[in-house]
């Protein structure tokens, strides 16, 4: 394909693909043009294909067959990033968004809306579009919208993700094109690097900086490689980037491997993410088709091709030398650097990785200019920052804002708040690396450098929020499960030092600390942190150090009160029935599988907490919620 | 032990041979074979990896020390409905443990085991990324989401009958 072949299918379907970008009355205008009275969009990400959405799309099909719609147009999409409300389904020219989405009201809503002359199903949208006075809000004004800011989500949720064509005309290739033939490999990386852009992976390395050692290290081998082993639990945004808008990613790569002289790059992908291998799959089959990877691309003179490798579940190959070790097909195991990938990486050649996210801003920073990228963020922290937000809030889902925004912003404004009523406790950032941020920290500007100074990290970007039910001792012992179980066991300090933290938690929860545990917790993490490998074991201590300096109160009560505030330590409590309150209706007796409970008909039931398994079945079942644990 | 005598197919040794066939030659070709052989056979006996390293020319201590390195790699055969409960730190916060503990009490067995009559198998895993859905489960691909303690029997009665 040349460069005027890649410009017409751009112009070919650029003004379908604006019909799902601008204000409503031009959309209607332009949707005219298009041919298309409306468009459906569905969301076929890995959240809402889980609640079923690729049913919503086989009855919408259906539907127009029946009814006789043939001007409207199905778009299976990416992660529209509200997960909560999937599946989700959204309406153009009108951005009429529906949630939760059934086939029956697939049904509904062709019958009445997407018909000739019809209008939108209010009592199906998502209720936040809806004003008092029944009139309709485009979703983009809605606040989980409205205060967000989406550069490596650009194109997720707007585009068919297995469509080149629709990937061409949102803009992808574009950059590559510019790159091939209106700048020089070193102008490229001097564009990166003036931009301020930092690793989204974690570490925050600057990343044009990486491509200048890859490109001046000596070799005539080079390789280009992406890290989608996105392992931290919680964290989804590479996964939704890959299902969303595949052709960023495997763009970016193009563009580095043409700035620092490789010909051939690999993507490490999660196998456990089976939608986003396939669509990669799907992706780079129509790239060669295309010509956009492969031999001469768009006539350049410069090839690059790119495979993909799938992990096997181990959560240390996101660290650099273990992946890049796995992809060399051997147990994924770090090495000690020096020497860095970007001198002897890869099969031993000079290697450039980056993380599925960093690749997804490349392209709109070599379209729009450093300039433009350099202005968004704080003062260190350059550009947005894709955020999962999880756990104990009302708004589930991917959240992109610009460095710098605050925490309570994230979880008040966009997040919705914390769901029954309960309180805000902690927000953890960075997964099993990272720390929890307190409610005293609500308003800091969170970029990589202010995270590190309150004792947490960016991480990949998984942020879960905790309520007054969380306890803070056993959340860090889940951290340390976690890290224990995924220590890969080569060096001694992270291998033994997981295990010591891991059991000394064990201990605190199940009421058997001592007060000397606490300093044996902090001597434990300090040789941690200096002397293990990677940053799997220098960080795997985080979790329980923030936790121990933020919450440190509960880390006493456990010890010396042998109390669990949050009532979750299972050892620490005893499950009472509140007399006034029971009215005997027998359900908890009847379901206990320990024959703890006792009581006849009508009276107040009583637990017999020596027989008590604490499996909390009684809890579950107890239509008056009059069984405590205390 | 009786249960883990390993019955290999002439088709299935066939299509490990042109899987095998396929990444001759390939840099890294360990971890894709591993892989496919694992779709093939369900799990990765010692047989299979013999034929692996012998074909890929590779030290059998390789092949093992590969296979047992990373968590989705299997010695073991499974059940025939494969049970997976996200232990992901969305879902955890969620109370995904409670539904855990719901299905090992259900089905008898822990976590990581397969029941005698070979039905069932229950894991747990790391974050599928359904984490609007959490708690979630997943039974032979199908996720299960928004979950209680409560839902587990009716879930599992459904995969009982066949």
């Amino acid at each position: 394909m040349t460069v005027e072949e890649l410009k017409k299918i751009a112009a070919s379907k650029a003004e379908l693909i604006n019909v799902r970008r601008i204000v409503r009355e031009q959309a209607e205008k332009l949707a005219a043009r298009t041919g298309y009275r409306k468009q459906v969009l569905v969301c076929g990400g890995t959240g809402c294909t889980s609640s079923h959405s690729l049913k919503v799309i086989e009855q919408l099909e259906k539907s127009f067959k029946e009814l006789g719609i043939d001007d409207v147009l199905i778009v299976k999409t990416g992660c529209f990033g509200l997960c909560a409300l999937g599946p989700i389904m959204i309406v153009y020219p009108e951005g009429a968004f529906y949630s939760q989405m059934t086939p029956e009201h697939a049904k509904t809503v062709a019958e009445k809306h997407l018909i000739k002359g019809g209008s939108i199903v209010k009592e199906l949208l998502y209720a936040e579009t809806l004003h008092e006075d029944g009139s309709v809000i485009p979703f983009s004004e809605i606040p989980f919208y409205k205060h967000q800011m989406r550069v490596a989500l650009r194109n997720c949720g707007v585009i068919a993700a297995e469509d080149i064509d629709e990937a061409i005309g949102a803009g992808d290739y574009a950059a590559l094109s510019r790159a091939l033939f209106e700048m020089t490999p070193d102008s490229v990386i001097e564009e990166i690097e003036k931009s301020g852009l930092r690793g989204r992976g974690g570490a925050g390395f600057p990343t044009g900086r990486k491509w200048r050692f890859t490109r001046i290290a000596e070799g005539d081998v080079k390789y280009v490689c992406c890290n989608a082993d996105e392992g931290d639990p919680g964290a989804f945004m590479d996964r939704s980037v890959l299902e969303g808008d595949p052709h960023c990613v495997l763009e970016a790569m193009t563009i580095a491997g043409y700035a620092v002289g490789a010909s051939e790059g690999y993507i490490y992908v999660r196998a456990e993410y089976p939608i986003a291998v396939e669509r990669l799959n799907i992706a780079i089959k129509q790239a060669r088709e295309y010509g956009l990877l492969g031999k001469n691309i768009l006539g350049s003179g410069f090839s690059f091709d790119i495979h993909l490798r799938l992990g096997a579940g181990a959560f240390v190959c996101g660290e650099e030398t273990a992946l890049m070790q796995s992809i060399e097909g051997k147990r994924g195991e770090p090495r000690p650097r020096p020497p860095f990938s970007a001198q002897c990486g890869l099969f031993k050649k000079p290697t450039v990785l980056n993380n599925v996210e960093t690749w997804a801003n490349i392209s709109p920073i070599i379209l729009n200019g450093f300039h433009w990228f350099s202005e968004i963020g704080t003062e260190r922290s350059k550009g947005t920052k894709v955020f999962a937000v999880g756990g104990k809030i009302k708004n589930v889902g991917l959240v992109e804002v610009p460095m710098g925004t605050s925490l309570k912003t994230i979880i008040y404004d966009i997040g919705g708040g914390i769901p029954g009523g309960k309180s805000f406790k902690a927000a953890q950032t960075g997964g099993p690396s990272g720390g929890c941020i307190s409610a005293k920290f609500m308003d800091i500007e969170m970029d990589f450098d202010n995270l590190v100074k309150i004792g947490s990290m960016m991480g990949s970007g998984g942020l879960i929020v905790m309520d007054e039910d969380t306890c803070m001792v056993d959340i860090a012992k889940f951290y340390l499960e976690f890290t224990a179980d995924e220590s890969c066991g080569k060096c001694t300090p992270c291998r033994i030092g997981t295990k010591r933290l891991l059991e000394t938690l064990d201990k605190i929860c199940s009421g058997k600390g001592e007060p000397d545990d606490l300093v044996k917790i902090k001597e434990i993490a300090e040789h941690m942190k200096s002397s293990s490998l990677c940053a799997l074991g220098q960080s795997a201590p985080n979790p329980v150090l923030s936790a121990m300096e933020h919450f440190g109160e509960e880390y006493t009560a456990h010890i010396y009160e042998k109390k669990c505030p949050a009532g979750v330590c299972k050892s620490l409590l005893n499950y009472y029935i509140e007399p006034d309150k029971c009215r005997g209706c027998t359900l908890c007796a009847r379901n206990c599988p320990a024959n703890a409970i006792s009581g006849t008909v009508k009276s107040a039931h009583e637990i017999d907490t020596a027989k008590c398994i604490k499996c909390g079945q009684c809890i579950a079942h107890c239509k008056f919620n009059a069984i405590v644990k205390k | 032990m009786a249960q883990n005598l390993f019955e290999g197919t002439k088709e299935q040794l066939e299509q490990l041979l042109v899987c095998i066939e396929a990444h001759r030659g390939e840099e890294g070709a360990l971890m894709p074979v591993l892989h496919e052989a694992q779709n093939i056979y369900g799990y990765l006996p010692a047989e299979v990896q013999t034929v692996i390293a012998e074909q890929l020319n590779v030290p059998l201590a390789e092949v093992y020390g590969v296979a047992t390195f990373y968590s989705r790699f299997s010695l073991t055969p499974k059940g025939k409905h494969i049970i997976s409960i996200c232990l992901g730190t969305a879902c955890y916060v969620k109370g995904s443990d409670k539904i855990l503990q719901a299905v090992e009490r259900e089905l008898r067995i822990s976590c990581g085991d397969c029941t005698p009559d070979k039905k069932f198998s229950i894991e747990s895993c790391r974050c599928v990324g359904a984490c609007g859905l959490a708690p979630v489960m997943i039974i032979d691909g199908d996720v299960y989401g928004k979950l209680t303690e409560k839902d587990v029997k009716g879930i599992l009665d459904k995969y009982m009958q066949d």
